[in-house]
């Protein structure tokens, strides 16, 4: 169940967002974007944000991602406070521990599948063949192996989400946050992609996807719905198969 | 799902007997539609007396009693194939009447009625995911388990688009200050509309 935490037990949490709002403008045209935000996500487990247009799940996952400060409430990241970080300690959270994944893939051209992997990595410091090597296992552990030394441009647009997945993940990120990964993609695709995301979660990743599509939702261990800014739902803990699969008669 | 039609598609492979029609319907609706031996025979039994299958009527009846597709069942079975399902006339949605109802209510938030209908849909639709995800590729039963659940999958999921649609319509409809009619128009009713009650 949890990899990442051989106590057993209480999972580990790595991302705990403890009564954030986030307001934008001042006085009369004050806009609460995010209002008193609680969310628990641990490792190994899959959420899923999901509302409609303007409800605040981008700001949520961008105020999950520390790529934008809450103006109230706390954000912990495998249980460090943000707040408390300097800068440079957030940009090399931001490069090591949290991976993104958006709509539309952000894949550099004139690199390789396993080049754009690694490409974080090499970023961080690591030397070009180390990265290359680490790139190289994200894929195959992907079952994107064989598609290591395509450019974008020859991969299928599920294909080049499944990459940036794998570029989200490799190294030791622990957080993944996806903004609608299968937007553009047709149903196939959009599984593939929700499988791999699955996957990743089984080896202990932590994911936040942030959708407004039930199907890609119904993947994720936990739903929570946005609505204005608050948290208004969430879903029960999910019954096994077998719930559904229980003898009954036929019409 | 018509059992009638289902024994006839096994039958137009070759003559079976029934516990194997039982297996065999089983297995090919993913075993989301179990099938007691009784309604097998039943339906069989109507199957023989309307002239769409045949048994070798020496046998005793019994679970080797042997079926087998006559021409007449042949041509049933192409036709019921390519007979639109009734999809026609707007089904009385249960859903759709609490929606409408929830607005009228005094001190009830319709988004919140919305809300509590949404999350049992996800719920569900977690639930046939979770099928999906032990799915393993390759045998003829799994494609049929998957296209099944798929089918489930997309018709909850077009439930919680409706909703969402509603959600969002009676948000909008609130903040227009304009005075909206009060009476709800009639809909004309289309042709062909059945009008028993479920």
């Amino acid at each position: 169940m949890n990899p990442e935490n051989p106590n057993g037990g209480t999972a580990m949490s790595v991302l705990e967002m403890r009564h954030v709002s986030r307001t934008y403008g001042q006085g009369a045209a004050e806009v609460h974007a995010l209002d008193d935000i609680n969310l628990t996500v641990e490792a190994g487990s899959m959420v899923a944000v999901m509302g409609p247009s303007g409800s605040g799940k981008s700001t949520l996952l961008t105020i999950a991602g520390s790529l934008e400060e809450p103006s109230g409430g706390e954000v912990l990241i495998g249980g460090a406070p943000l707040a408390a970080m300097s800068r440079n300690a957030k940009a090399r959270l931001r490069r090591r521990v949290i991976g993104y994944v958006f709509q539309d893939f952000n894949l550099l051209p004139g690199l390789t599948a396993a080049e754009n992997v690694a490409l974080p990595l090499e970023l961080d410091g690591l030397s070009a063949r180390k990265a290359r090597l680490a790139g190289l296992k994200t894929l195959d552990d992907l079952g994107l192996g064989e598609r290591s030394s395509s450019f974008p441009d020859q991969l299928s647009g599920g294909e080049r989400q499944r990459v940036a997945i794998a570029r989200a993940v490799v190294g030791d990120r622990r957080l993944l946050l996806a903004d609608e990964p299968s937007g553009a993609l047709d149903s196939a695709n959009g599984e593939a992609v929700m499988r791999l995301i699955h996957s990743a979660c089984k080896r202990g990743v932590a994911a936040v996807v942030v959708t407004h599509d039930a199907q890609l939702a119904s993947w994720a261990d936990r739903v929570v719905f946005l609505r204005d800014g608050r948290i208004t739902d969430r879903t029960a803990p999910p019954l096994g198969p077998e719930s559904l699969l229980t003898p009954g008669p036929v019409q | 799902m018509s059992v009638r039609h289902a024994l006839l598609a096994l039958l137009s492979e070759g003559p079976k007997y029934g516990l194997r029609l039982r297996e065999e319907f089983e297995a090919r609706t993913g075993e989301v539609w179990p099938l007691n031996v009784g309604q097998v025979y039943t339906t069989l039994q109507r199957l023989e007396r309307d002239g769409l299958v045949e048994s070798d009527g020496a046998a005793q009846d019994g679970p080797q009693k042997t079926f087998r597709i006559t021409p007449l069942g042949e041509r049933e079975l192409a036709g019921w194939l390519r007979t639109p399902p009734d999809l026609s006339s707007p089904p009385r949605d249960e859903l759709v009447v609490k929606v409408l109802v929830a607005m009228r209510v005094p001190g009830t938030d319709v988004h919140e009625v919305i809300q509590v209908h949404r999350r049992y849909l996800v719920e569900l639709m977690q639930q046939w995911t979770r099928i999906k995800e032990a799915e393993v590729r390759g045998s003829e039963s799994d494609l049929n388990l998957a296209l099944v659940v798929d089918a489930e999958l997309f018709r909850l999921d077009s439930v919680i688009r409706w909703l969402d649609a509603a959600d969002g319509r009676i948000k909008r409809a609130a903040a227009e200050p304009s005075g909206q009619p009060e009476a709800t128009p009639k809909l004309k009713r289309p042709r062909n509309q059945r009008t028993s009650h479920q």
